[in-house]
């Protein structure tokens, strides 16, 4: 059953807003030259050009430059698959890549899969099997869904595919092993293959 | 992470050169290994050379019948490679047991080869480790040592390789290809690519300053039954406990390599000779010289257990 | 509202949209990506800084010297809170290990400064140039060496008896006496601990993630010192929990004093690796279970003894909790004794004390069947009370531990379960099927809700509870709804802030029957305010379809608001009535493995969870909240330890990569099964809790079934194939 309910958390207004910055004199703010460095890319579908530091994750950038923070932090260390994104339609960890080495590329986030009232098919599957608890790896886990089912219309094998040399079948086993770098500490996991099950059109 | 400098090469010399010319230089191509380092300041370099523009990212056939790998072909590209699929099985199931869906869409075949070791007390700058900090000690010896090395370890380190891949490229006899900041070209076999720790267990590979992997070369096919058996904990996207990489010929006879034992992919020529003669054999003599701790003693059990199962699945 | 007598009739039994599999009002923010975490607060005219918190490189010890120099001088860097230059701050009494301040290390990654910089790469930067000397101490780390001087907690209930246990064990003709080890254990949960703090003058603003509200804001009030009204904490959405976000915990608290320090708001998150050691876990047991029975398989004497470790001043895992009452037996005793440990702060996880309880008693009895030759669900079933065999007078106000293992075998197919160990093959794999009971006692909290109703007819529901991933947005709207008959979308769900009513906070899996019992008191006045603005008689009035309806008037719900909207709170207290009958929640957990007979690795092939938890509010997120449950006890089993290194007192697998969790490939798909049942005597609600239950009895549902597979018992947790390798069978 759908519900149109809504959660009005998002309102919620702050004294703290009135506050101004006050920097300390003496504070150092700048980077030293050559370790900052202009990076322009697009994410879901806009241009964007940022001057970040070398440092900067594309994560960071996502989260803290461009304030996409659908993309989650769970780990920083690639051990989590929480930051998964889309770069040029390949998923990956964007915790573990600099955000200046995507000069060019097309990043596509969760929030450019779908929006709330419009949502990306994968997405509207996660509600209807509840494949979500916590909501915190939720991003991760559609948008590397979204790419598992790519992968394997693209014929990409993974561990357990039988024969190398046939053609890759979609199977819930296959989703299990492909959707394994996504933890899902909330346990989800039973509902998450429904979900994406459903959307693939096999019965889960 | 410190602070760093950062340029896209233009060209295999000009990368070669710039990383000779930084006293703390790195080349990055996938950098899901040193972003992870540099982030907790185990590597710490003030230059970063972005690879991924120097092409490097084909398959091709060689001469001989092989394939030439480019350094920069992703991991979940190689594995997916029709030639490697048919040919080379081995190897692409020794990629597609590793890391995530996600990891191997960025990791290269050179950064495989160049992965660090995943032991827990390299991984925490507040404890000993002499392959971070040579001369700190090892803590792992008497510390936490479950996952840890039994073989070809010294008293300064029983960390292991954590590269599926390697032990692939290990049986199947791959060359690296790599261009020196001289220019000069060499082509090293993996068997002496890696290094045992001995006293200098920060000293990995076979790499000199500025070197660069441009390619890794397969010989030609050597058919057989090809079979990756990776054990771990959970199912999957966690690095082996041990595995065992083999090709077998329809003789019996065939080539053996062995994973989380060793500072690199453990294969001994000896070894696979006995293969004929089951895995009791080639486990004893892989593991002649083995000094597990007491956490980690099991693995020798482990290797001939994981072993017998490869050789009957097959004669199967 | 008090409730002190057992629930009648009322609104929620018409059940038109609570027990319904209600789709979560909050999925479409959670699946795009719009919900907003704690570190996620963004605002353009809030110019935060970053803090980067370090942690102690010794387990044990002192600041000898902190050289913050180089870091003070780096690129960005704002200011830098040591934990040397000021006196450990008050510790509230909820907190074990302090958070911060003073010289004295406690234990590993215990915070010792928080750098703060213009972005988060410089103030991570900076924290590694900080240098400090310690003076390392001597630790306790070993809780096995540490048993001889375990002592017995001052606090609760550590011990029981009753009967004559060591006569009746001694005069058993079946007797059995084993020990159990688990181990530590981290919660793991996806989002990393972070907080934003922002002050206005000596007012402060916290955004955080926090499963309880106002012990948060209490705690935080006595570390910082002020007054509780000056802090407002926000957590609307909070990234899982399972325990660690119960107490105040050292992110909030170096944001806090960060951001005085540079008068600027200031965000820190705990980073994953610092993350296992700064904060706390479920701690390691050494429990020891007795069983005498007669042959007819009657339980005549049980004990259960446990052992576990704690920093100074700590408590212990109360592991011996369910033995209490799980099983019959006239002659018993159970013990609880607690150790010093130098290793960071143990506590609650999820289903504190039952968790690593069961995981040892549930061996034990099937153990006891075996050594009976009886099966396991029926030598439970033979041993079940319908009282609480401690005081017999005391009986359950509802207790369906039976029905659940009679379906849930029968669902199952457990006839088809092999009675000889290691004898069932399928392929490379040896197939056994295991079974566990589920217990969990129901706690009830007091909880608060308000309410407002505006000339649109839209409702809103306003309480300082959280969601934590267990449906409580869901399961309160529905309770709104049904209460005043309203459509789902008439309602709107504020939760997680403290400027609302203090509710029962997510914990001990009180919330989804405290909370929603919170929002029906307040419901309740809500129709009576109607009821009394329309002129209508409160005792006769019905809520359906959006309308008020009283005798054969019918009229819109919103036209009871003239012109302010009506607001009512109030806050569902319990009296005596808890105490008058035990109340838990039941179930069964039946599991099939498959065991690799070369390597050992053992991989789930089916599981099936049976409960019996009174009402169940939302069958889809109760279900959800059972299946997560069943999937962190597949890693309870199979995997999860934080190793301890003993010579240098930490945690040593403190990443995600080191502590292995279950991943999608370790879990099929999961059967759940509610028993159709209320609890009258649990709140107006007639609901207990299933969040915990589900996790309870798991662990060794899956080890028995290991057994069967294997005929190996393992009786040291996790189940790894190198405790089975030596003795499994030959292979050719």
């Amino acid at each position: 059953m759908a519900s149109a309910a809504t959660v009005a958390a998002s309102g919620v207004a702050s004294k703290a807003r009135a506050q101004q910055a006050e920097v300390p004199a003496g504070a150092k703010i700048g980077i030293p030259a050559g370790e900052t460095s202009s990076v322009s890319f697009k994410v879901n579908g806009q241009d964007q050009t940022l001057s970040v530091d070398n440092r900067t994750t594309l994560l960071d950038a996502l989260r803290e430059h461009l304030h996409l923070t659908g993309t989650k932090k769970g780990c920083d260390h690639g051990q989590c698959g929480a930051c998964t994104v889309m770069v040029d339609g390949r998923r990956i960890n964007s915790c573990l890549s600099l955000a200046i080495m995507h000069e060019g590329d097309e990043v596509v986030t969760i929030e450019g899969l779908g929006e709330p009232g419009k949502l990306h098919p994968m997405q509207a599957a996660f509600v209807k099997h509840d494949g979500y608890q916590c909501g915190y790896c939720t991003p991760g886990q559609i948008c590397s869904s979204v790419a598992v089912l790519e992968e394997i219309k693209a014929g990409m094998p993974s561990h357990v595919t039988g024969d190398l040399t046939a053609k890759v079948a979609f199977s819930l086993e296959e989703i299990r092993e492909r959707m394994s770098g996504n933890l899902c500490r909330c346990g989800a996991y039973s509902n998450i293959v429904d979900a994406i099950a459903d959307v693939a059109g096999r019965p889960a | 992470m410190k602070s760093f400098t950062y340029e896209r090469a233009t060209s295999v010399e000009a990368a070669t050169k710039a990383a000779a010319a930084h006293d703390a230089a790195r080349f990055i191509a996938g950098g899901t290994n040193l972003l992870d380092l540099m982030k907790l300041e185990i590597e710490t370099p003030t230059h970063l050379i972005d690879v991924n523009t120097l092409g490097l990212d084909t398959i091709e056939a060689t001469s001989e019948g092989g394939l030439r790998i480019g350094a920069l072909v992703r991991n979940s590209d190689l594995a997916a490679d029709e030639r490697v699929r048919r040919d080379y099985g081995l190897l692409s199931r020794a990629l597609l047991a590793g890391a995530s869906g996600q990891l191997r869409n960025k990791a290269t075949t050179a950064g495989n080869l160049l992965q660090r070791t995943r032991c827990p007390y390299f991984y925490d700058t507040n404890q000993p480790c002499n392959k971070r900090q040579p001369g700190s000690g090892c803590s792992a010896i008497d510390g936490f040592s479950r996952q840890l090395g039994i073989v070809g370890i010294s008293s300064s380190c029983i960390a292991t390789h954590p590269s599926d891949m390697a032990i692939a490229m290990r049986v199947l006899d791959a060359v690296v290809e790599t261009v020196g900041s001289d220019g000069a070209k060499r082509s090293i076999p993996i068997a002496d690519f890696h290094r045992l720790p001995g006293d200098t267990p920060h000293i990995e590979t076979e790499l000199k300053k500025g070197e660069i992997i441009t390619a890794v070369v397969l010989p030609k096919p050597i058919g057989g039954k090809q079979i990756y058996r990776k054990v771990r904990d959970r199912a999957s996207y966690a690095f082996a406990l041990i595995s065992v990489g083999a090709v077998i010929q329809p003789d019996g006879t065939g080539r053996v390599a062995v994973g989380g034992v060793a500072h690199k992919p453990w294969r001994l020529d000896a070894a696979d000779e006995d293969l004929p003669s089951g895995a009791g054999r080639v486990t004893r003599r892989l593991l002649l010289d083995a000094q597990p701790t007491e956490h980690n003693a099991y693995k020798v059990k482990l290797v001939e257990r994981t072993l017998g199962a490869v050789l009957a699945e097959a004669k199967g | 509202m008090k409730f002190d007598t057992p629930a009648t009739e009322n609104p929620i039994d018409r059940m038109t949209v609570v027990g319904k599999p209600i789709e979560r009002i909050d999925g479409q923010m959670k699946t795009t990506g719009r919900a907003k975490y704690a570190y996620e607060w963004h605002d353009d005219a809030m110019p935060y800084a970053y803090g980067y918190p370090l942690g102690a490189a010794i387990a044990k010890g002192r600041i000898r010297a902190m050289d913050v120099s180089a870091a003070a001088q780096a690129p960005g860097v704002i200011t830098i809170v040591t934990s040397d230059s000021m006196p450990d701050l008050k510790k509230a009494k909820r907190n074990t290990a302090k958070l911060f301040g003073g010289k004295d290390i406690h234990h590993y990654h215990q915070a010792v400064a928080v750098v703060v910089a213009e972005t988060f790469e410089q103030a991570r930067a900076a924290a590694h140039l900080i240098k400090v000397d310690y003076e390392e101490g001597k630790g306790a780390f070993d809780l096995e060496a540490s048993m001889e001087s375990a002592r017995k907690p001052e606090d609760g209930e550590p011990d029981s008896a009753a009967g004559d246990f060591a006569s009746a064990f001694d005069a058993a003709t079946v007797q059995f006496d084993q020990t159990y080890t688990t181990p530590d254990q981290s919660h793991a949960m996806m989002e990393p601990h972070a907080s934003i703090a922002a002050w206005d003058g000596d007012a402060l603003t916290v955004w955080t993630s926090s499963q309880m509200i106002d012990w948060w804001r209490s705690d935080l009030a006595t570390a910082l010192d002020m007054d509780k009204e000056k802090i407002h904490i926000m957590s609307p959405f909070i990234g899982g929990g399972f325990g660690a976000k119960l107490f105040l915990r050292s992110d909030a608290v170096l944001a806090a004093l960060a951001a005085r320090a540079a008068r600027r708001p200031v965000k820190v998150a705990l980073p994953r690796p610092f993350l296992m050691n700064n904060t706390t876990h479920r701690p390691a047991t050494i429990q020891r279970i007795r069983i005498g029975a007669g042959q007819d398989g009657k339980i005549t004497a049980i004990a259960h003894e446990s052992w576990s470790g704690d920093l100074e001043g700590g408590g212990p895992e109360t592991a011996v909790q369910q033995t209490r009452l799980l099983y019959a037996g006239a002659n018993r005793m159970t013990a609880t004794r607690l150790a010093v440990l130098d290793l960071p702060e143990g506590n609650a996880m999820r289903a504190p004390g039952e968790a690593p309880g069961l995981m040892a008693l549930e061996v034990a009895m099937d153990e006891m069947a075996e050594k009976l030759g009886q099966d396991p669900v029926a030598f439970r079933i033979l041993n079940d009370t319908q009282v609480d065999p401690e005081k017999p007078e005391k009986a359950f106000s509802h207790r369906d531990l039976v029905g659940c293992m009679k379906l849930g075998a029968e669902r199952f197919g457990w006839d088809k379960r092999s009675t000889r160990p290691g004898s069932v093959r399928d392929g490379d794999w040896l197939v056994g099927m295991g079974v566990a009971a589920a217990f969990r006692n129901n706690m009830v909290m007091a909880s608060g809700a308000r309410i407002k109703l505006d000339r649109e007819g839209i409702l809103t529901v306003e309480t300082d509870m959280t969601d934590i991933g267990t449906g409580s947005y869901t399961i309160i709207a529905q309770t709104a709804a049904e209460m005043l008959g309203l459509p789902l979308d008439r309602v709107a769900v504020n939760l997680g802030d403290s400027r609302f009513p203090v509710s029962s906070g997510s914990g001990g899996q009180w919330g989804g029957n405290s909370a929603t019992a919170g929002v029906y008191a307040a419901c309740v006045k809500m129709r009576e305010a109607i009821a009394q603005s329309l002129g209508f008689n409160a005792e006769s009035i019905d809520f359906a379809d959006g309308m008020v309806i009283s005798g054969d008037r019918r009229v819109p719900l919103a036209d009871a608001v003239r012109e302010a909207p009506l607001i009512v709170e109030d806050t569902i207290e319990y009296g005596d009535i808890s105490e008058e009958q035990q109340q838990s929640t039941f179930g069964a957990h039946f599991v099939e493995v498959g065991v690799d007979i070369a390597t050992g690795e053992v991989r789930i092939r089916r599981m099936l969870a049976v409960c019996a938890a009174g009402r169940i509010l939302n069958p889809m997120t109760a279900r959800s909240q059972v299946i997560g449950a069943m999937t962190m006890g597949v890693g309870g089993a199979l995997s999860e330890e934080l190793a301890v290194d003993k010579k240098r007192g930490f945690f040593v697998n403190h990443d995600l990569a080191g502590y292995e969790v279950p991943v999608h490939a370790d879990i099929p798909h999961q059967e759940v099964i509610f028993m159709d049942e209320t609890d009258p005597m649990s709140s107006p609600m007639k609901a207990k809790g299933v969040g915990e239950l589900g996790l309870c009895g798991v662990a060794a549902a899956i080890n028995n079934a290991v057994y069967n597979a294997t005929g190996i018992r393992v009786r040291n947790y996790p189940v790894t194939l190198d405790k089975l390798i030596g003795a499994l069978p030959q292979i050719s």
